[in-house]
């Protein structure tokens, strides 16, 4: 496999590491070389977060390079924005259409932008927006909805369907795991049917 | 242990380290980003792991365990090692007993902290040997092989980390414990009793082990040579050497794992096979300075090229090195910025509400509640250190005994525990009028809710008597101590006028437990549109379930904790249960 980049970005508290986790460990399984970066501490109280998912035969960095990004899958779409530089003009955009207000706009110094989602698809090759929290079974589950986001992502990466089912029931609690399946699933189709 | 690859953060993989080197004893104080190597290592069989009170206990803990024969490690963020610095430097007289690895987690960047020191300079300072893991395989070889470096140079060893080592995942292939159980404590005098006369005797063993020690460095398995084109020599340590191995595929390297002493040998016969030298590190030229000083005659370049702020990456090192510029994706300039916030529910919100209010001067210290200094609460004046906030009240009211009456000083639970007691102890004994706020919610909580001497818990869940802060206080000398609900707004505010207008040093214990810690969620608000007038006092608190729609207060009720601070601040009774909206239409 060619080296792949992944960015995931977020607000703290929304999984970024979580999913970065699941990732690496079925690159890993895989048997290829990885690594990843993480925001902890200050930043997780409610601030912009980025997880970095390097896969490859050999890595050395773990943070990717600006402008070397291959996929930026956001749960949030200012922070999808906001990452944007990461990616290579090439690069593939999954972005969850939620708007989470940052502090300034909440007290009403500064309005949430308008235009993103348009200005992410006109710059970039592959953009994948979507209502993730309006999707079944995530409507249902709104806790599904990494997972769903996460079966978009597996869309455009090598590895079977099975193995990211298995890396990820290692991390779930058992009785979401049928729900999860559904989200995973979904998230799939909803790519494929892009 | 399986032989199977696994991947960690570097902080997991310091804790495997030490759990394979044999240690049996493990201290800590929290501070990102070490804070989860000792959580790591307390889930590990005959290891006995504590939080400490603070950085300086934790060494001195570390050497207690060492010199009782065990393998200990210590572990604390670069901050930390300020604290523990006066054991440290004298710990370098006495060495070790039983391997001792002492790891500082820097932090390049400030991702979360107050200043991004070079704790290497420590090793320099202390005159002890340091490794720089570049990655979490080796962050788990160096400290194991940091134990054993340790005993054969009867030594404390120095383990930089730093936040990409620390919070980085990587792959590695897990060993098997070595057992090593403590020979117990040998009288010895002359080693352990630093009288001047005794430490006279050890300092020029210190200079010697020193020579001996860079002697080891020059055959050390962690420092090598990878040769590439001989126009340009890379030397590096660190995270630095993954960025500049990536930025420079065909240079020739001298990667550092062993970075003090520096192998003077191994860096002359380097330089000997390549046109010039690049040293590739963050913050401080700790080693372009010591190569420039050996004179090799080569040109070496670093920080002239790099700066001496922030992280490194690979672009840095691709565009100052190659001029290579990469073609961005750009977007629209002002994106608004999204910082980190108090949580909703936060037991901190009301107070620096309430002492905006008052227009106090405010003495902040470190944790969460250092969140209170940004827009919109705005309400804290100066923040240095772990305990600082008293102490600058102290030197306030010295210098201008008036300033008292708008002073305040705020400090967290942990943070108090840590570093706050001695300067109470100043207030009191100089008899400072000072007014200190202890903001109390029983727990270490911007680490991620750790353990402390107050919560009745140990790391390993031991349960063990809590201190009562207020009996604390008094017992230090205190007359007024008085504890408040931090969600109990008026009444906060009639105590923090009336002590501020004492005379004498008094304490306020803030209390109310952290909001991560309650299982139970209280019941919701929200705003009657009707009522709310529109005065944005309930906005000013900066909380996130609270926003502007149409100029109206609203309230998202999923992101709402029910704490009611925002209920007291309403003068027009607009803000109400979600219960009391039965019969009314939704909106």
């Amino acid at each position: 496999m060619a080296k792949t980049d992944i960015l995931i970005a977020g607000v703290g508290g929304q999984g970024t590491i979580l999913t970065g986790r699941i990732i690496a460990s079925l690159a890993l399984d895989e048997g290829l070389d990885v690594k990843t970066a993480e925001t902890h501490g200050m930043a997780q109280r409610g601030g912009s977060v980025i997880t970095h998912v390097r896969i490859g035969k050999k890595v050395y960095s773990p943070l990717i390079p600006r402008g070397d990004g291959d996929i930026l899958l956001s749960f949030e779409k200012l922070e999808a924005l906001r990452w944007l530089p990461f990616l290579s003009p090439g690069g593939t955009v999954i972005v969850n259409s939620q708007q989470l207000d940052p502090l300034p706009v909440l007290t009403g110094k500064t309005p949430y932008p308008d235009g993103i989602l348009e200005e992410i698809k006109s710059k970039v090759v592959r953009p994948v927006a979507v209502d993730a929290l309006a999707m079944e079974p995530v409507k249902q589950n709104p806790r599904t909805v990494n997972t769903f986001l996460l079966g978009i992502l597996a869309y455009f990466m090598p590895f079977p369907g099975d193995k990211w089912l298995q890396v990820m029931e290692k991390e779930i609690k058992a009785h979401l795991v049928a729900v999860n399946r559904q989200a995973f699933e979904a998230g799939r189709r909803f790519a494929g049917e892009k | 242990m399986s032989s199977k690859r696994v991947i960690m953060t570097g902080n997991e993989a310091v804790a495997l380290g030490a759990y394979e080197g044999g240690v049996t004893v493990g201290t800590a104080y929290p501070g990102t980003p070490s804070t989860e190597i000792m959580e790591n290592l307390a889930r590990y069989p005959g290891v006995n792991c504590n939080w400490s009170p603070n950085e300086k206990t934790a060494l001195e803990s570390a050497i207690g365990a060492s010199i009782e024969g065990a393998r200990v490690l210590v572990a604390m963020k670069h901050v930390g090692v300020n604290v523990a610095a006066d054991p440290l430097l004298t710990l370098s007289y006495t060495g070790v007993g039983g391997g001792l690895v002492l790891v500082s987690a820097d932090d390049p960047g400030m991702h979360s902290s107050q200043n991004e020191q070079d704790n290497r300079h420590y090793a320099r300072f202390a005159k002890i040997p340091m490794l720089e893991p570049s990655d979490s395989e080796e962050a788990r070889d160096f400290t194991a092989a940091g134990l054993e470096l340790s005993e054969k140079f009867d030594t404390p060893v120095l383990l930089r980390s730093s936040t990409r080592i620390a919070h980085s995942r990587s792959t590695l292939v897990p060993g098997t414990r070595q057992e090593k159980s403590a020979g117990g404590f040998k009288k010895d005098p002359g080693k352990y009793v630093m009288l001047p006369g005794f430490a006279r005797l050890r300092h020029p063993l210190v200079e010697e082990r020193l020579l001996a020690l860079q002697k080891e460095a020059e055959t050390s398995p962690f420092n090598r040579i990878e040769k590439g084109s001989t126009d340009t020599g890379v030397i590096c340590s660190g995270v630095a050497y993954q960025y500049a191995r990536e930025a420079l595929p065909g240079a020739s390297f001298l990667k550092l794992g062993f970075s003090y002493p520096l192998p003077v040998e191994l860096i002359r016969r380097f330089a000997s096979t390549v046109k010039e030298i690049i040293v590739i590190e963050e913050l401080d030229p700790f080693i372009e300075e010591q190569v420039l000083a050996l004179q090799t005659g080569l040109p070496v370049k670093g920080k002239e090229l790099f700066g001496l702020c922030g992280e490194l990456g690979v672009e840095i090192i691709r565009e100052k090195v190659q001029g290579h510029k990469p073609a961005l994706i750009e977007v629209r300039e002002i994106i608004p910025a999204r910082p980190p916030i108090m949580c909703p529910g936060c037991s901190h919100r009301g107070v620096f509400h309430t002492l905006k209010k008052l227009k106090l001067n405010v003495m902040g210290d470190i944790g969460c509640y250092t969140l209170g200094a940004l827009p919109p609460l705005q309400a804290i004046d100066a923040t240095i250190c772990m305990g600082a906030s008293i102490g600058m009240a102290v030197g306030m009211a010295r210098a201008n005994p008036a300033s008292a009456e708008k002073t305040v000083a705020v400090i967290g639970d942990s943070t108090f525990l840590h570093s706050g007691i001695t300067p109470l102890l100043d207030a009191v004994y100089n008899n400072a009028p000072v007014t200190v706020l202890i903001l109390d919610n029983g727990t270490t909580a911007m680490t991620g809710h750790q353990d402390h001497p107050g919560t009745g818990s140990t790391l390993e869940g031991e349960a063990v008597p809590g201190v009562d802060l207020e009996r604390l206080c008094r017992s230090l000398g205190i007359r007024q101590v008085e504890t408040v609900d931090a969600f109990d707004l008026e009444k906060l505010r009639k105590a923090v006028k009336s002590e501020t207008a004492r005379r004498e040093p008094s304490v306020i214990i803030v209390r109310r437990p952290c909001v991560f810690l309650l299982d139970t969620a209280e019941e919701p608000f929200y705003v009657d549109r009707e009522q709310c007038n529109s005065c944005k006092s309930c906005i000013s608190l900066g909380c996130p379930a609270l926003s502007l729609q149409d100029e109206k207060a609203k309230i998202n009720a999923t992101v709402c904790s029910g704490c009611g601070l925002c209920e007291q601040l309403c003068r027009f009774e607009a803000i109400k249960k979600v219960t009391e909206k039965a019969g009314e239409s939704c909106g």
